[in-house]
C-alpha cells in the first residue's frame, strides 16, 4: 500500500481524505499531522458555538472511530517541523515519517497587525477551537472586550461575546462594515442591527497601539480615543500558512503555488486548503475548498480531475443577522442597479446589471431567493425579460405570484442547492427516491446541508417537492410564546453561560413576557434544578399545582394522595394506616394502581397536611405519583418465591426506588424489575426495565407502554446488581442533564440514538462516573420526603382564609 | 360604600403565588404578581370548574391547571381562543396587608 502523509487536519483535508476512502478504500496508508490536538472539525460553526448556540461535540466531522475505521495514522498535538524532499520524509516533533505522497494541508494564519503590545495576554485571533474556547472563558468574567476588524469573522466573535455578556467594540478601517462583501447601504443596516444588540461599532478607527502592563488593559486609536479593554480579538484577516512549503524549498507565491490538479512544484507533493495560490488567487471560503477535495483526491487516486474556481457567495452566521452578497457589485460605466428598500424591515435589496445579466447581488435582512439569484450570476442568465419583477425574487417572474415550492420544483436536477458541498437538487431528489425521507437522511446520505446549513430551508423544499404528502417536516418549535429559543437552545444557553435564575435565563434568552407563561416557566425550572442543584433553588410557583401540591389534581379540584410502597412491598401495619386514614378523611375512592401501589382519590386540598401527616407517622413517605421524576418501580416477587425467579428482583427493585426516589426528571419516569424473561412486572415497556437472568441483568431503556407502544432497547447486560443500579443511575442523570422537558426517555434516545447513549452510560467508565456524582449531589438536596416538608413548613399555604363569618347582609 | 376588610399580611401569598378564599357564598382566588400587585377573581374557571388559585401566575394572568386556560387579572376574562369570563373583586395592599372590597363581595350574593 502506497504511503500517504497529510499536515493539517481541517475541512478541506478532512473531505479529500472522505473522497479518497469513499472512492478507493484502502489504496493509501495515511497518517494525519495536525497541530491542534484535535481531528478534524466544522470551523464554520465556531461562531455558534461561541455564542453558545451549539457545543464542540456537536460540530465535530470525523470522530476517533472514524480515523480508526479508515485506519488513519493519527498525529494530533504534534508539529511538523521540517519536509525532507530528498529523503521523502516528514520530520515531526516526535519522529519522522515516510511519504510516497504527502498533502500540505496547513490552512491559514490569522494577520497580525504590527502594533506595541500586540503579544500581551488577553490579546487573541480567532481561527480555531483554542480561541474560541480562550474567548469563551475571558467572557466568563465580563468586562469589555474590543474586536479589531468589521469583516465576517470579526462581527462574528462580536456577536458572540455580547452575546455572553461582554460590553463589545468593533473597529474597523474601512467606512462601512464588510466592505468586501457589502455596499453602504447594507453595511449601514447591519451597524444599526449590531447596535441595536448593543455593540458598538466604530467605523475608519485606526489601532495604533494595544496598552496594558502584564495584561492587555486598553486599545490606543490614531486619533487618541482610548477604549478600556479586557479582551482584545484581532480579526483583519488571514494569510495561507505557507512556512513548511518555502522551508521545504517548494514555489510560494502569496500561497503555496499548485496547479489545477492541486501538484505543487514537487511532483510527489499536493497542496489543498487555505494555504494554496492557484494563478493569484487564494481561498478563505469553504465551497472551493471542497471542489480542490474532490479534484486532488481523483488525482492522487490517478483520475483526471481539474479545478475550476467558481463564483462565490457569502452569508453572515450571526442570529438574526440576514444578510447575502455575491458577484461584483462594485459601480461601474456600464452597470445598472435595481434596488428595494422596506425601511420599515430594515430590507435592503440590490443588483447590479451588465449587459442584461446579473453581476452582483446584496441582500440584507431578507436573503430568502438569494440562491435564485445566486444561480442567475453564475449562469449569467439574460434577465432582460424578467427585469419589471426580477427584484421581487423568482415567486414573481411570469407575472402572478406562484407558490415558492413551485419554484423548487421548477429547478433543474443540476440546480446546486448547497453550495458549501456543491450537492445539485438532482443528487438530493436520488437519495430521497432511494429513501431518504428527512433531513438527517439526506444530510448523512449526500451532505447537503451539512457544513454551514443555510440551505436546509431549500433541501426541505426539495424534500417537500419529492415526497409530496409523505413528507412531514420537523418545524424548529420554540418554548412557547414568550421566547424564540427551543428547548434545546435553552438547555445548551442555561449550560453555556452558566445561567442559575429565571431572571437570567429571561434577560440572556430574550424573553417577550415578564416573567414567562404556564409553558415555559415549569420547563425553565426543571432546567435549572437540573444543571446547578446546589447553586438553583427549587421555584415551587413555576411548578404545575400537582409538583406544588405533591398531589395530583382530579378534575373537581379535589386531590389524590399516593404513599410509596417500595418495589410494590407493604406491611399490615401500612395498610392498616392507609384505611384509617381513609375512614377518618372521608376518601371517596381506594384504588390499586398499575404501579403496584394504593390511591386515595378525592381529598381536599386543605385536608392534605393532615392526612400526609398521619401516612408520615406510619412511615410512609410521599410516592410521588404526581411528578416528573421517579415514579415506581415495580417488581415480581423473584428468587423470594417464585419457582422460576433467578434473582431477587423485589431486593433490586427496592434498592433502585431507595437509590431514585425524590429525583426530578425531565417527564416521568417507570422502572420495573423481572425475575426472569417471563417478565411478570411488565419490564420491557418502561424507561428502564430490567430482567432478571441466571448469569445477571439485562437492562433496556427507552420502552413506553402510553401514548405509544415500543419495547425496550438493551442497554447493556452486567453480572451484578451495583453494576445494575450504576447504569440505571448514570442513565437516568445523562437523561435529566439533555432531554427535553415533557420528552419521555424513549422520545429522548429516539433523538440522540441509542448508541450515544451507550458510549456515555455503558463505554466510558469516567463518564459514568461523573453522571453518578452528579447524581449523587443532586439527590442530597431534592431526596426528601415533600410531604414532611410541607406539614412542617408550609400547612399554612393549604388552609383557604376564612371569611365565612362575614355574612352577607 | 367600600368596606375594606383584611384577609391577612401579604407575605402569606407567595410571589406568583395565590390564596384561596372562602365565602359564604363561595371562593376567591387572591393573586400575588411577581411585581407584588394583588388582584382577586372568583376561584372558579368557567370551562370545567377549575380552581383558579391552583394555577400558574405569570404577567397579569393565571393559567387554570385543568385545562390552561389563561384568565387577565385586570379583566377576568379568557385570553387566546377561549372565551368566558370571571368575576373580578378590587383588592388592594396597604402596609403590608391584603384587602378585600366587602360591598363587592355582598354584590356578588345579589347578583348570584
Amino acid at each position: 500500500m502506497k504511503k500517504l502523509v497529510v499536515i493539517g487536519a481541517g475541512m478541506a483535508s478532512g473531505r479529500m481524505l472522505e473522497e479518497l476512502f469513499d472512492t478507493a478504500p484502502g489504496a493509501y496508508a495515511v497518517t494525519l499531522f495536525n497541530a491542534e490536538p484535535r481531528g478534524n472539525y466544522n470551523r464554520i460553526m465556531l461562531s455558534p458555538v461561541l455564542s453558545g448556540e451549539k457545543s464542540y461535540a456537536e460540530i465535530v466531522t470525523h470522530d476517533d472511530a472514524w480515523y480508526a475505521a479508515n485506519a488513519v495514522t493519527c498525529r494530533f498535538g504534534e508539529a511538523v517541523t521540517r519536509i525532507d524532499r530528498a529523503r521523502k520524509v516528514v520530520v515531526g516533533a516526535q519522529g519522522e515519517v515516510p511519504y510516497d505522497q504527502l498533502v500540505i494541508a496547513t490552512g491559514s494564519a490569522p494577520f497580525i497587525i504590527p502594533v506595541p503590545g500586540r503579544d500581551l495576554p488577553g490579546v487573541i485571533t480567532y481561527r480555531d477551537l483554542d480561541d474560541t474556547n480562550a474567548m469563551i472563558e475571558a467572557s466568563g468574567k465580563g468586562g469589555s472586550a474590543v474586536v479589531i476588524g468589521g469583516g465576517l469573522l470579526g462581527l462574528e466573535a462580536a456577536a458572540g461575546l455580547r452575546l455572553r455578556g461582554m460590553e463589545v467594540t468593533v473597529l474597523h478601517l474601512s467606512g462601512h462594515l464588510m466592505e468586501r462583501q457589502l455596499d453602504e447601504a447594507a453595511g449601514f443596516l447591519l451597524r444599526r442591527d449590531l447596535e441595536h444588540r448593543g455593540i458598538k461599532v466604530m467605523t475608519k478607527a485606526s489601532t495604533t497601539a494595544i496598552l496594558g502592563d502584564d495584561r492587555v488593559e486598553a486599545v490606543l486609536l490614531e486619533d487618541g480615543t482610548t477604549l478600556p479593554a479586557d479582551l482584545v480579538v484581532m480579526a483583519v484577516g488571514i494569510r495561507p500558512e505557507t512556512r513548511l512549503a518555502t522551508d521545504a524549498g517548494l514555489e510560494v507565491a502569496r500561497g503555496i503555488a499548485i496547479d489545477a490538479q492541486m501538484r505543487t512544484s514537487d511532483p510527489d507533493i499536493f497542496a489543498v486548503g487555505e494555504c494554496v495560490d492557484f494563478n493569484g488567487q487564494l481561498f478563505g471560503l469553504v465551497a472551493p475548498l471542497y471542489d480542490q477535495a474532490k479534484v486532488l483526491a481523483q488525482t492522487l487516486l490517478g483520475a483526471e480531475a481539474v479545478f475550476v474556481p467558481k463564483e462565490l457567495s457569502t452569508k453572515l452566521k450571526v442570529t438574526g443577522c440576514d444578510l447575502f452578497s455575491a458577484g461584483d457589485f462594485a459601480e461601474g460605466p456600464n452597470r445598472e442597479d435595481i434596488v428595494f428598500r422596506d425601511p420599515g424591515r430594515g430590507v435592503y435589496k440590490r443588483l447590479v446589471i451588465e449587459d442584461d445579466a446579473i453581476i452582483g447581488a446584496v441582500m440584507y435582512g431578507d436573503t430568502a431567493d438569494s440562491n435564485w439569484f445566486f444561480g442567475q450570476i453564475r449562469d449569467g442568465a439574460d434577465i432582460s425579460t424578467l427585469r419589471d419583477t426580477l427584484i421581487f425574487g423568482p415567486a414573481f417572474q411570469g407575472g402572478a405570484p406562484v407558490d415558492p415550492m413551485a419554484a423548487v420544483a421548477a429547478l433543474p436536477p443540476e440546480a446546486e442547492i448547497c453550495g458549501c458541498n456543491g450537492v445539485c437538487k438532482g443528487t438530493i431528489v436520488a437519495a430521497i427516491n432511494g429513501g431518504a425521507s428527512d433531513l438527517a437522511a439526506v444530510k448523512a446520505q449526500t451532505k447537503a446541508s451539512a457544513s454551514c446549513g443555510t440551505c436546509t430551508g431549500l433541501v426541505e423544499q426539495v424534500l417537500a417537492s419529492t415526497l409530496g404528502d409523505r413528507f412531514t417536516r420537523k418545524a424548529v418549535q420554540p418554548v412557547c410564546g414568550c421566547t424564540e429559543l427551543t428547548h434545546e437552545d435553552l438547555r445548551r444557553l442555561i449550560k453555556s453561560q452558566s445561567l442559575k435564575s429565571m431572571p437570567a435565563v429571561w434577560q440572556a434568552g430574550a424573553w417577550k413576557t415578564p416573567d414567562g407563561c404556564h409553558v415555559c416557566r415549569p420547563a425553565l425550572n426543571f432546567y435549572l434544578l437540573a444543571d446547578w442543584p446546589l447553586e438553583y433553588r427549587d421555584d415551587l410557583q413555576s411548578r404545575f399545582i400537582n409538583e406544588r401540591k405533591h398531589a395530583n389534581i382530579q378534575k373537581d379540584g379535589t386531590f389524590s394522595v399516593m404513599p410509596r410502597m417500595w418495589g410494590g412491598i407493604t406491611t399490615p401495619d401500612e395498610l392498616r394506616a392507609i384505611a384509617d386514614a381513609a375512614d377518618k378523611f372521608a376518601v371517596p375512592t381506594v384504588k390499586v394502581t398499575g404501579g403496584q401501589r394504593i390511591d386515595l382519590l378525592g381529598v381536599k386540598s386543605e385536608d392534605l397536611p393532615a392526612i400526609w401527616a398521619d401516612l408520615n407517622a406510619a412511615g410512609m413517605v410521599s410516592g410521588h405519583a404526581y411528578s416528573k421524576g421517579l415514579r415506581t418501580v415495580k417488581t415480581c416477587v423473584g428468587t423470594d418465591h417464585c419457582r422460576f425467579g433467578t434473582q431477587d428482583s423485589t431486593g433490586l427493585g427496592i434498592k433502585l426506588e431507595k437509590a431514585l426516589w425524590g429525583s426530578w426528571t425531565p417527564h416521568k419516569v417507570k422502572l420495573a424489575v423481572s425475575g426472569c424473561p417471563r417478565n411478570c412486572a411488565e419490564a420491557t415497556c418502561k424507561d428502564v426495565g430490567i430482567i432478571c437472568v441466571d448469569s445477571g441483568f439485562q437492562i433496556g431503556v427507552a420502552g413506553a407502554a402510553g401514548m405509544d407502544l415500543k419495547e425496550t432497547e438493551r442497554l447493556g447486560q452486567v453480572e451484578t446488581e451495583e453494576e445494575a443500579i450504576a447504569l440505571t443511575i448514570a442513565f437516568v442523570q445523562l437523561y435529566r442533564e439533555n432531554a427535553k422537558y415533557l420528552d419521555r426517555p424513549y422520545k429522548w434516545v429516539a433523538k440522540v440514538g441509542l448508541d450515544w447513549v451507550k458510549e456515555r452510560v455503558v463505554d466510558d467508565l469516567a463518564e459514568r462516573q461523573r453522571l453518578i456524582d452528579a447524581f449523587a449531589v443532586s439527590q442530597s438536596v431534592y431526596q426528601k420526603d415533600p410531604w414532611a416538608e410541607h406539614v412542617r413548613e408550609r400547612s399554612e399555604q393549604y388552609k383557604p382564609v376564612n371569611l365565612s363569618g362575614f355574612a352577607a347582609e | 360604600m367600600t368596606t375594606w376588610i383584611d384577609i391577612g399580611p401579604l407575605d402569606a401569598i407567595p410571589p406568583r403565588g395565590a390564596r384561596k378564599v372562602t365565602t359564604p357564598l363561595g371562593c376567591v382566588a387572591v393573586f400575588r404578581t411577581g411585581a407584588d400587585e394583588v388582584y382577586a377573581l372568583e376561584n372558579r374557571c368557567p370551562h370545567k370548574g377549575g380552581p383558579l388559585a391552583d394555577g400558574i401566575v405569570h404577567g397579569h394572568a393565571v393559567t387554570c391547571p385543568l385545562h390552561n386556560w389563561v384568565f387577565d387579572f385586570t379583566t377576568g376574562e379568557a385570553q387566546g381562543a377561549d372565551t368566558g369570563r370571571v368575576a373580578t373583586y378590587p383588592a388592594r395592599v396597604e402596609g403590608g396587608r391584603v384587602l378585600l372590597d366587602a360591598a363587592r363581595l355582598q354584590a356578588r350574593s345579589q347578583a348570584a
